[in-house]
């Protein structure tokens, strides 16, 4: 009854050079105002959740609460949160940072207290024993050793953020879903194709720089220990399902 | 982390009361187009006028027994009228002039069409396969570019040509297929050689488009001309001289297997009565009151005698 | 806000009961596919990294982008809900394979040595040892899977099926508050009620494992 359109229909607009130039709407422009709004929030968010979450994790207080507002906020619907945003404050870059930063929080919230949390306690103690003061303890020995599971939070949180941020163009902002929405509404699949297209390398890109960061910054020794997931676990299933969750508790918006 | 297992069963209580409610609610297979002459599924824009529109017709229909499905909130036009074309939605109030334009090759309606009558007659030659418009109503709501009425006597506006020498200072929003519609800016520059200085892609004259005119980030709108907040903010609407946005009736759009008798005369009956002035005056109670749709509906319905 | 509720006690329901499918339907074809796909992955090794891959990108594709191409793909109506449940179980196929094929790597070990010393076959070793053994980090994956699902079905509002979704796009439409809060509250309740589902039923599949998981 339908007939698909021919696939190389979908590339016009990805293919259009009068699309890659730099004005009002192009896809260069889509993309800087797409990455503007994924790492404001983000770096927003992780100057709320990694305090916070060093602390729960540090002090081991409140760690209900945090388990807790992660779970929530993995399940608090984004285009939701976003329409409450908009009818309480209008339109605008803040109402809708706001409701990306709600839900950049508790991933990074939740790795950054699990990272802690799952830190060898012996190598604390030790820590403890060299005469380290409880600053110069969660700086020098749990921060480091926690590091992959905060930036596997932080890429996370990134990734969600770069999906989510294209349903703010909905309410009126730019980036990179006003292919999508703009497409949908003129009816042109192209260009929304392109959307989808762009946003999916974006958030690849983002992940990769976040790997690479993540490389850069975790102590060699610790990042073997982190990443042997291929490697054989006997008996760690525990810390299985701590580390499990957090990593996977991005949900593309 | 052991959890109270008692919380839990409660819990599991409320699952497995909750759960079976989900099957009164959705039919997994309700996808539209099965061709049973029985349920006519309704469809509407994304904007409360059209939804209320949608809400009364449908109530009608129900009223004589007609079993009615409703989808509304779809989108626009662009998405909608696929979706009528397809079987997912059998009918749909719409706009007679927008209807036209949007079925026209390129958008371009003939210059001697401009009367509700002549847009009726040019329609039934456009309409797609397999549909059919019935009656339309008195009631129009027309498409207009509106301004705030600093901006008016700013740039000594009151019809469209006269923004011809300040449009490139001015950033108009409207909803996204404003800007590829000829009812839209193509025609605005084709017939009134307007090219403003940026387009904003908002919603169909929605909260967001008189939101964004209110703060002054907009300076040209395109907002509905039953839209009470044109008289409650003083905006000034643009004369349209040259009828770019034609007549724009409302008129329901039908897949033709699914008109019965019942269902004509229902939507017909509706429209019948339907005017300009019940239009705004009942999307008012939607609008500023804050009345659901399907409130509103009912309760024009039955001050009109319709359903009693 | 009770009022809101009063009067439109119906069609919240409607949407509850969509929301309900829409969300749980991809689940269980997510899994479907994901356990055999995963245990490909961990039986030939190779594939491993190629598969896991693909999820990341797979799950990188914003939700309303793929909601928008499955009608050209699928070839169905611009709003069957088939193109919200198939695109949802292609996200919870990508989350999950990665983790069934984590699973089950991370059961190898004494257990499924003794089953191959006792003589078991490779099939009645994944059905018998295996795949009990990987449960209960799987079920962790439906959980997250499950979440994700009922939290992005109202983006499909914005093509017109979207279960709760709708209540967001109309409180948007309105200004008003009472159907967006009643929207996020009952999602958020869907999520907490499916989260403990699963995990009761984790309890009752894996009686021996209650003190290892949270």
């Amino acid at each position: 009854m339908i007939t698909p359109v021919p696939l190389f229909n979908y590339f016009g607009f990805l293919l259009d050079p009068a699309n890659w130039g730099w004005s009002d709407g192009s896809i260069p422009q889509r993309l800087v105002e797409h990455l503007g709004y994924t790492v404001l929030a983000v770096l927003i968010a992780a100057a709320i959740a990694l305090p916070i979450g060093l602390l729960i994790g540090h002090t081991n207080r409140g760690a209900f609460l945090a388990i807790n507002i992660g779970n929530a906020g993995r399940a608090l619907p984004t285009f939701g949160l976003l329409s409450l945003m908009v009818v309480l404050m209008g339109t605008g870059l803040v109402p809708a940072l706001i409701a990306l930063v709600v839900l950049a929080v508790p991933p990074i919230l939740a790795s950054t207290y699990a990272g802690i949390r799952a830190v060898d306690r012996s190598a604390v103690d030790a820590a403890v024993g060299m005469g380290m003061r409880p600053t110069e303890v969660l700086f020098r020995a749990e921060v480091p050793m926690a590091l992959p599971l905060i930036m596997s939070g932080l890429r996370s949180s990134t990734l969600q953020v770069c999906a989510t941020a294209t349903v703010a163009a909905y309410v009126g902002l730019g980036g990179l879903g006003r292919f999508l929405i703009d497409g949908l509404a003129r009816n042109q699949y192209d260009q929304v194709f392109a959307g989808a297209v762009l946003v999916a390398a974006l958030a690849i890109a983002l992940d990769l720089a976040g790997a690479g960061l993540e490389r850069a910054v975790v102590s060699p020794g610790v990042r073997q220990r982190g990443s042997a997931r291929r490697g054989r676990r006997r008996g760690a299933r525990s810390t299985d399902t701590s580390t499990q969750e957090a990593p996977t508790a991005s949900t593309a918006g | 982390m052991p959890r109270k297992s008692r919380k839990l069963m409660a819990l599991a209580a409320v699952v497995a009361a909750v759960l079976p409610l989900s099957a009164c609610g959705g039919d997994p297979t309700a996808g539209g187009g099965t061709g049973d002459k029985s349920t006519i599924v309704i469809g509407s824009a994304n904007f409360p006028e059209n939804e209320l529109l949608a809400e009364i017709y449908a109530q009608a229909m129900e009223a004589k027994g007609v079993e009615v499905q409703k989808k509304l909130n779809i989108g626009a036009r662009e998405l909608y009228l696929k979706a009528l074309k397809d079987g997912s939605i059998d009918m749909i109030p719409e706009y007679n002039g927008a209807l036209l334009a949007a079925l026209s090759p390129n958008g371009e309606v003939p210059s001697d069409v401009s009367a509700p009558q002549e847009v009726y007659d040019a329609l039934q030659k456009v309409l797609p396969e397999g549909t059919e418009t019935l009656d339309q109503a008195a009631a129009e709501d027309k498409d207009t570019l509106t301004v705030t009425k600093e901006t008016a006597d700013k740039y000594h506006l009151q019809s469209i040509d006269d923004l011809k020498p300040v449009a490139s200072k001015l950033v108009v929003g409207a909803g996204p297929e404003f800007k590829t519609r000829f009812q839209g800016l193509v025609g605005l520059e084709k017939e009134y050689g307007i090219t403003f200085k940026q387009f904003k892609p908002l919603d169909p004259g929605g909260p967001l488009t008189k939101a964004a005119l209110k703060k002054g980030d907009i300076q040209v709108a395109n907002v509905f001309s039953t839209d009470s907040s044109i008289e409650t903010e003083g905006w000034v609407v643009l004369d349209d001289t040259k009828n770019l946005f034609l007549a724009q009736n409302i008129v329901p759009i039908v897949r033709s297997s699914k008109v019965t008798d019942d269902v004509k005369s229902a939507a017909n009956e509706v429209s019948a009565a339907l005017t300009t002035d019940d239009l705004t005056k009942y999307l008012a109670m939607v609008q500023v009151d804050k009345k659901d749709p399907s409130e509103v509906a009912k309760q024009y319905l039955a001050d009109k005698g319709i359903v009693s | 806000m009770i009022e809101y509720i009063q009067n439109n006690y119906s069609e919240i329901l409607t949407d509850l009961g969509q929301h309900i499918w829409l969300a749980l339907v991809p689940v269980v074809l997510g899994v479907i596919f994901a356990l055999p796909v995963g245990y490909l992955a961990v039986r030939r090794g190779w594939l491993y990294q190629p598969i896991v891959n693909l999820g990341g990108v797979l799950y990188s594709i914003p939700s309303l982008a793929l909601f928008l191409i499955m009608p050209a793909i699928l070839g169905t109506g611009t709003l069957s809900p088939l193109n919200i449940v198939v695109s949802l179980a292609v996200y919870t196929f990508a989350l999950l394979t990665r983790t069934v094929a984590d699973a089950l790597l991370s059961v190898q070990g004494q257990a499924t040595q003794a089953a191959e010393a006792m003589g078991f076959r490779p099939f009645r070793q994944l059905l018998q040892v295996e795949l009990p053994m990987a449960l209960p980090v799987m079920l962790a994956g439906v959980r997250v899977a499950t979440v994700a699902n009922i939290s992005l079905v109202s983006v499909g509002a914005l093509i017109g099926v979207g279960g709760l979704g709708a209540l967001f796009t109309r409180g948007l439409q309105l200004g008003f508050m009472e159907p967006i809060i009643v929207g996020i509250v009952l999602s958020v309740l869907l999520a907490a009620v499916c989260d403990i589902a699963i995990v009761l039923l984790q309890r009752r599949l894996t009686p021996w494992d209650r003190v290892a998981t949270r």
